[in-house]
């Protein structure tokens, strides 16, 4: 097998088990669009066009609100600021490929992917860029396709969920599944404190601007205490 | 909102934008390498904005109206606990599921 079709593959194996959680989370979201009134073209297109859970989650909670569409664009992209981060961490493995791949990329970077990505050339850093970005698409099957369709069924069920199966909880239960094995250092541990110590905090502030403070102080904390334990080794 | 233009308008434009954030490093700044001190920050951009997104929907979630529910918190804490010490993600969301529905069940 080609280097790239292993890599590939090890992307595809790497995100397998998200399928598994989309699936109900993205029924989840077609639950609640077209409950909130979105029609099933609307909820469809709202998954391929934004493929960013919680974003949309966001987005339809305010229209269903309706707040005002300025407002409701610039929370959903205040939550979407953290793909700038994950944009800037795969530059340094994808940046040398061709602008149309890095734009195709741009298009399916999400959470979960980037988090299978980020580890992979982490503990494979002598893997060529051709390698890196196979393993990328790899990573996709598993999570967008499985969006957008689950969020089709979703918006065909409609309310047939009962509220008692607590549905909502997979997504939080998802994110803490993906961060707790990332919890390997102090520094990294720390970072995790902080960005919980300080959203909850600034939870108060609009339009989700305490969770982006809370996500620098959280990253400057995790910078800090890496080269505050450097220092503490050498000396 | 109810307007169909108005809809497809913001949905349109919250894509755009998600778009162009995605883009914004991989496509402006391309092959040139970043700095150590940004490799060092970017580092932590994992675990700087997901446990600030999910604290708040752990301890107030929407569906009980935002006041907090133990069957919740103790299955958030059953799946970092089990994330944190077998590094398996499904079996962690697996085994929050169990708790919630199993303190759910037991608080009636």
């Amino acid at each position: 097998m080609s280097p790239r079709r292993t890599a590939a593959l090890r992307g595809f194996r790497a995100s397998a088990p998200f399928a598994i959680v989309m699936l109900p989370f993205g029924i989840l979201f077609g639950v609640i669009a077209t409950e909130s009134g979105l029609t099933l073209p609307q909820t469809i297109g709202f998954s391929v066009l934004v493929v960013a859970g919680a974003a949309q989650f966001a987005a339809v909670q305010m229209m269903a609100d309706n707040a005002p569409v300025l407002v409701i664009i610039a929370t959903a992209l205040a939550v979407n600021l953290r793909m700038a981060m994950y944009s800037a961490a795969l530059t340094p493995h994808l940046g040398t490929a061709p602008g149309w791949l890095r734009a195709t990329i741009a298009y399916v970077l999400t959470d979960q992917t980037f988090a299978v990505a980020a580890v992979d050339y982490d503990r494979r850093p002598a893997q060529r860029p051709g390698e890196k970005a196979a393993f990328f698409f790899g990573s996709v099957l598993p999570v967008c396709p499985v969006w957008y369709l689950s969020t089709a069924l979703g918006a065909q069920l409609g309310t047939a969920i009962p509220p008692a199966l607590s549905i909502d909880f997979a997504v939080p239960l998802t994110f803490i599944a993906i961060v707790a094995p990332l919890l390997r250092s102090p520094a990294h541990i720390a970072a995790a404190v902080v960005s919980v110590a300080l959203a909850l905090g600034l939870a108060g502030l609009p339009y989700n601007t305490g969770l982006l403070l809370a996500a620098a102080g959280a990253m400057a904390t995790g910078a800090l205490t890496e080269i505050w334990l450097e220092r503490g080794v050498r000396a | 909102m109810t307007d169909p233009l108005m809809i497809w308008a913001t949905i349109a434009a919250i894509g755009l934008g998600t778009f162009l954030l995605r883009f914004s490093f991989l496509g402006l700044i391309g092959g040139r390498a970043l700095p150590p001190w940004a490799l060092r920050l970017l580092r932590y951009t994992s675990v700087a904005v997901m446990p600030g997104l999910v604290a708040p929907l752990v301890l107030w979630p929407a569906a009980t109206g935002g006041t907090t529910d133990p069957a919740r918190m103790a299955a958030a804490l059953a799946t970092l606990l089990i994330g944190v010490t077998t590094r398996n993600m499904l079996g962690a969301i697996f085994g929050g599921a169990v708790v919630l529905y199993a303190v759910q069940f037991a608080l009636g």
